[in-house]
Order: C-alpha cells, then structure tokens, then sequence
C-alpha cells in the first residue's frame, strides 16, 4: 500500500482524477491524523522496497512518547521492588559473574579490578538484550493494536527499546558507586558514552526490526531469541577482555557489540586507549544492520495486518 | 460543500483462505513449502491458480463520498464492511485499485484499542487518545469532558483490569466519541454498552454528523443506520449491489436476508458455534399448525426447529431473538426463561416454542436461534427465519398502534375516574399519550 501526501508538485497525484480543491476545513478544531490539512492520501498496492518515512515519523512523535510511556509505566506494574529490579539484575549478574569468572576461572581483566571490569560491560549489555527482546517480540504483543489503528508500525519496536533506557540509566547509578569504591576517574572520551548508548539503541532497534518482522510471519522467532541472545553474549567480551583473543581480537570487530562493549570501558575505565577503528566498523556494521532493519520491516509491514 | 473527499477506484482485497492459520508457520514449513513450490508450479503450468485457495473480500468497489455525507455501509458478516474501512484507514493494503481521501482520517474500528489492563482510567484516555491520533494537548484540554461523558470519575485512578465490563465500554467510547477527524471510519462499535449508553453513544454521533463531518459508519443496528445517514452502501460478497438512499438500501437489505434465511440451514457463512447439537430446518406454524410466513397478530404461533445431534449431549437449550426490520431486538424466548425441562436429547428431533397471542405489531420479523450445549454455543443462526405480520386482533377492536410507535403490543386495561373540575388537566392527558 502506498500512501503519500501529495503535495502539488507530486507529479503522480495527477494521473488520477484530481480531487476537486478542498474549502479549507469548517467546523471545530480537527485533531491531527493521517494527513496534514487539505493533503491527499492515496491509497494504492505498493510494491518494492520502501525506505523510512522521516516526515511521518515526525507527525506521529507524541504517539512514539505515550508507547515508551506506556512501557515503561507497565514495566514494573505490581512488582513490590518495582524499578529496584534495574539494579538488582545487572548487580547480581556482576556478582555472580565475579565469583565464578574472577575468582574461580581467574578471568584475566585487563588489570581492572574485576567486578567493575565486569560491570561496565554488563550494563549496556543488559539493555541491548532487553531492548533486543522486547523489541522483537513487540510487533506480536501488539497485534490488537496492528490490526485496528493505523499508526507508522515502527514505532512499537522504537519504542520498546527506548522504555528499556531508563532500566540502563537506574543501573548506572551502581556503576557510578563501583567507580568511586575502585577510585577509578574516567578519562575525557567519557564524553562519548550517550554516543555510544545511541549506538547500542540502534542496533537493538536494527536487530530488533528484522527479528520482529519475522515474528509476525514465524513465531520460532520467539523461541530462538533467547538462545541467540545467550549466545552472543559469549561471543562479545563482556566477561572476557578483548585483549585475551591475542593475534585474533580483530575478529571481535565482526561483532558490533564487541567494538561497542570495547569502547565502553575504554570510555569509563580509561585502562585504555579508544580503538577508534574498532569503534568505526561497529558503528559501520550497526547503521547497516539498522537500515537493513528499516527496509526490510518496511517491506513486510504491508502485510502485518493480515497475517499478525 | 459538495466536494469529493473520498474517492475509492475498483478498489479489490484478495486474502488467502486459511492465512490465519498459516501465521504461525515454522521455518520447516516454509522451507518443504520453498523446496515444493517448484515442483507444483510445474504440476499446475498452464492452469490457472485455484480459486479455492483465495477469496476476494472486496472486488471492484467504487463510489464516492462527498464532504459532509454520512454514508451507512451495510451488509452481511463476511460481505466486505470491515475490509473496505481497513483499507481506507490503512491498516490493510488493497491487493488492486485505489482509494484518495482528502483529509484527516479518525478510524474507529474497536472501542478500546490499545487500553491496557494495568493502567488507570486516567492513564488509558491518554494513552488511547494518542493511539486514536489526538494530540496531547487536545486530550488534555478535553480530559475533563471525556470523563464526564463516561460517567466513571470515581475510578479514575483505579486499574482498567478492575473496571466492570461497562465502565471499561463507557470509558473507550468516551474517548472515541471525542476524536473529531475531518473524516470518521466507525465501524459496528455500538455493538457494545449497555442500552443507555448506547443511546448517549448515538447522540453524539448524531451531533459529530450534524458539524458536517464525513463519516463512514458500519452497523447491522438498522435503526441507527437509518436516523444517522442519508446514504447508504449495500454490499454482498465483497461488491457494491446498491448506493442509494438509506431507506431504499435498507429495505433492499432485509429482502435480501429473507431470501438468504432459505439458505440459512447450509451454507451460511453467518453461522456458528462447535456444533454438538446442529439444527437443520426451522419454520413457523400458524395457530391451524400450518406453515406459515405470513402471521396474524393476537393469533397463536409456533416456531419450530428440527435438530440433529451427533454428540453424547444430553441436554440443551435453545434460545430465539425476535428482530424487527429496524434491527431491533424486539422479544426473547429462552428455555431458561420457562423453567423448561426438555427430557433427554435424542439423535434427532423437534424444539417448538409457542407463543399464544404473538404480539408484534405489523412488520417484518427476523429470528435469531441459537443451541447452548453445557454452555457453550452450539449452533447460532442469525437468519433462521423471517415472518411477516399481516394483520392484528390482538386487541378486540381488531386495530394495532403505528408501527413507529409500538415495537411490542401489550394487553392493557383503561378505566375512567371522575374528579372535579378542571379542563386544562385533560388537554395536558392528551399531549402525553402523543409523546409517549
């Protein structure tokens, strides 16, 4: 289906009959839909690819907030510790994680201590799984929504992984205890973490697109995200240094996350120095993946309604 | 004000029958269906795709709706109502033609799209405010008028998932009922509510018409189709049969579900329930036991429906919903309702209601059945029959009240005091027996 809003110039809007011009709206204010004022919207089979809608995507960005608002306010509905869950399942990870990869397998960690080692890497992975999770099985949650309103459909996943920011900026806050327990002063590239947490949020998105789209139509999705996230936990070096790879840690920048995971604690930890090529074919490969992401999703899109 | 604002061009919907099901495929699936698909294309060459596989929900659709216009869609279940308010909303892509539609469109296919159980009342205003396409500062400004409307202030702050099933209609129609797009798609939402609110409900969507608002509404309450638009839309399996004015397309409907009631017993795609207990003829008796379709008011009558039952039910009970030509449900009969003890089912057999002095003014009738077996529906068949009434002597005086005053005769008594004096009270008397 293609819709467009046509402006004048749209050439296409004159092979059909043109509408007789519309008398500017009468009656009380109108509430802003699909459309802007006096704009035609043509409703046709689309066919090909379909790239993203910004100007769209705009028009409906307080539907984009009530989602995430929504999410976030059901996330932790009837808990009795509520948002500490934030906390409690990134911190009880490290200290697991600590015990048996610190203490017992004598993990090596770059010479950091390793509970804060562990953590930094922890913590933007929690949410990239989370938001990767949610994200993918958002279009399914959401099927009475799909079939019943129109409403640009990426938005759901959007803004699945954006509710699951607020888990990593609680969760922060014991990464900010850890520092000044380990005295540890971040170096000036702390500077880039947001950057780095945009590139985290895109390739869950990325991922996510892909993985929800394919859910619609195949709900083994939902039984492999588990196991593919677990799975690429342990090929990204959260537990592990990068540098424990020797001659092959190049291998590591096939892995988006590993060159994210890589700079994040050389942006909090300053043990070393940024790998910027590390960071560049990460952020490379993420904004393939998110792009891929969109024009896939887009293309399947037409048919959700149908088949959700 | 007479421009176009809707223009659909031999607008068609082809689903794949069973693409439901095939939703929720496996990848093993789709890959034996990859590795076959070659192998069948080579099996049908030349043969055209079997038409079995899909159906057109809506072929050829064209018309046009003006600035203005409340347009009635009416039709059967299954006869593309909802498919041509999905495509126009664009929740659905047509699978050929086009539709423009110039302005801003609301749809309404659900009340309550997109409520969410944990949130409070005054959460899900907002949320499914947004949902619907207000903008925030809309919803705030009419936050106030919208509790109102739904009568729910109390609840406020209380969870939607402990709203009764009414309050939770009351508060998603009050939101819907405050969208106000430059074009409205509504479809069958008043199917929901009780009696009251439904009222309320058709009054505002009176008034949302009345300020020259475009609107496509759905409905089988034939009433409502009839005091809400002036035009209307008849469609029958998936194609436009008559545009015209409302009362004409109306009519032309429920002659049309008369003829369909002869094939109510096979074939009808309105039918439902799991089917332990089937019914496979229905008809009615006149008060000499013949049948009938053609019945006189006051007289006896006797609906009767023959059954099969192919299960181990032992029991059952069987319901009738008597409907008049506006859609209205005029009376109920329920087995429940007479304290009746069937006795034990057999294989096959005959259900017969009567009802002694039958009190439906003159008209057409349509009767809904249905079988519940242990609760759970059976059969439901919401043609089973039509009738008509021809003539009255339910009362003595062999008259019957206007037809548009009267939906149900009921035996009554006058009597006459004398008091003293006045002249003026009688006049008042007289002016409330008018209105009533």
């Amino acid at each position: 289906m293609s819709v467009r809003l046509d402006e004048p110039k749209d050439t296409r809007a004159d092979t059909g009959e043109a509408l007789p011009k519309g008398e500017p709206s009468a009656g009380p204010a109108v509430s802003s839909l699909a459309g802007a004022d006096g704009a035609v919207t043509v409703i046709e089979p689309r066919r090909g690819w379909a790239g993203i809608d910004l100007k769209e995507l705009w028009r409906y960005r307080e539907l984009l907030y009530f989602l995430t608002w929504r999410d976030i306010k059901i996330r932790y509905k009837q808990t009795l510790l509520g948002a500490m869950w934030a906390i409690i399942q990134p911190t009880l990870t490290m200290l697991i994680f600590t015990l048996f990869f610190g203490r017992l397998a004598k993990m090596p960690s770059d010479g950091i201590p390793y509970p804060i080692f562990v953590y930094t890497g922890l913590l933007p992975w929690t949410y990239f799984a989370n938001a990767l999770t949610s994200a993918s099985n958002s279009l399914v949650g959401n099927a009475r929504l799909v079939t019943k309103v129109y409403f640009p459909r990426l938005m759901i996943p959007m803004g699945a992984a954006i509710a699951g920011l607020l888990d990593l900026v609680i969760g922060g806050s014991v990464l900010g205890i850890l520092m000044v327990y380990y005295s540890v002063i971040p170096p000036a590239a702390v500077l880039l973490f947001p950057l780095l947490v945009f590139f985290t949020f895109l390739l869950a998105v990325g991922v996510g697109l892909w993985l929800s789209a394919l859910n619609v139509q195949f709900r083994d999705v939902k039984y492999v995200i588990p196991f593919a996230v677990q799975i690429w936990l342990f090929c990204t070096p959260v537990i592990y240094p990068t540098s424990m790879l020797k001659r092959y840690e190049w291998v590591m920048n096939l892995n988006p996350m590993g060159g994210l995971i890589k700079a994040y604690r050389a942006c909090v930890l300053g043990h070393m120095p940024l790998d910027w090529t590390a960071l560049a074919v990460s952020g490379g490969l993420t904004i393939a993946i998110f792009l891929g992401g969109t024009f896939y999703f887009r293309r399947m899109e037409r048919t959700f309604a149908d088949v959700v | 004000m007479n421009d176009v604002v809707i223009r659909v061009e031999a607008l068609s919907k082809r689903y794949r029958i069973g693409a439901k099901e095939k939703a929720d495929r496996t990848f093993r699936e789709v890959l034996t269906d990859m590795a076959a698909a070659p192998f069948r294309r080579l099996k049908n060459l030349g043969k055209s795709a079997p038409s079995e596989e899909t159906i057109w929900a809506l072929r050829d659709v064209t018309l046009e709706v003006r600035r203005g216009e409340v347009l009635g869609v009416i039709g059967r279940n299954g006869a593309g109502k909802s498919t041509l308010l999905k495509i126009l909303s664009r929740i659905t892509e047509p699978t050929k033609g086009r539709a423009e539609i110039r302005g801003r469109v609301g749809s309404l296919l659900e009340v309550g799209t997109g409520f969410h159980e944990e949130l409070t009342g005054r959460e899900n205003i907002y949320l499914n405010g947004a949902i619907l396409g207000m903008k925030k500062a809309e919803i705030e400004r009419k936050f106030d008028e919208i509790v109102a409307f739904s009568e729910i202030e109390k609840f406020l702050d209380t969870p939607v998932k402990r709203y009764s099933s009414g309050m939770y209609v009351r508060l998603a129609f009050a939101v819907a009922a405050h969208l106000e797009p430059e074009i409205l798609l509504v479809d069958e939402v008043l199917a929901v509510g009780d009696a009251a609110f439904q009222k309320k409900c058709l009054g505002k969507m009176d008034e949302v018409s009345q300020t020259g608002r475009t609107v496509l509404f759905v409905s089988h309450n034939m009433s409502a189709v009839q005091s809400l638009c002036q035009r209307g839309v008849l469609l029958r399996a998936g194609q436009l049969a008559l545009d015209g004015p409302i009362d004409e397309v109306v009519k032309e409907y429920l002659t049309y579900l008369a003829n369909g009631s002869k094939h109510a017993f096979d074939d009808n795609p309105e039918r439902s329930g799991n089917g332990l207990v089937r019914l496979t003829a229905a008809r009615v008796l006149d008060e000499s036991s013949r049948p009938s379709q053609h019945l006189i008011a006051g007289r006896r009558a006797t609906f009767e429906f023959a059954y099969k039952n192919a299960s181990e039910a032992k029991q059952a009970n069987v319901i009738l919903t008597i409907f008049n030509h506006l859609g209205v449900a005029v009376t109920h009969l329920d087995m429940r309702l007479t304290n009746f003890a069937m006795g034990r089912l057999a294989s096959s057999g005959k259900f017969l209601c009567t009802v002694p002095d039958l009190p439906l003014p003159m008209g057409q009738y349509r009767v809904a059945v249905g079988v519940q077996v242990n609760g759970q529906l059976s059969d439901l068949i919401p043609n089973a029959l039509v009738f008509d009434v021809e003539s009255s002597t339910f009362y003595d005086s062999g008259r019957s009240p206007a037809v548009k005053w009267c939906a149900c005769m009921v035996k009554h008594n006058w009597s006459h005091d004398i008091s003293e004096p006045s002249g003026s009270s009688r006049n008042d008397g007289e002016q409330n027996v008018v209105r009533s």
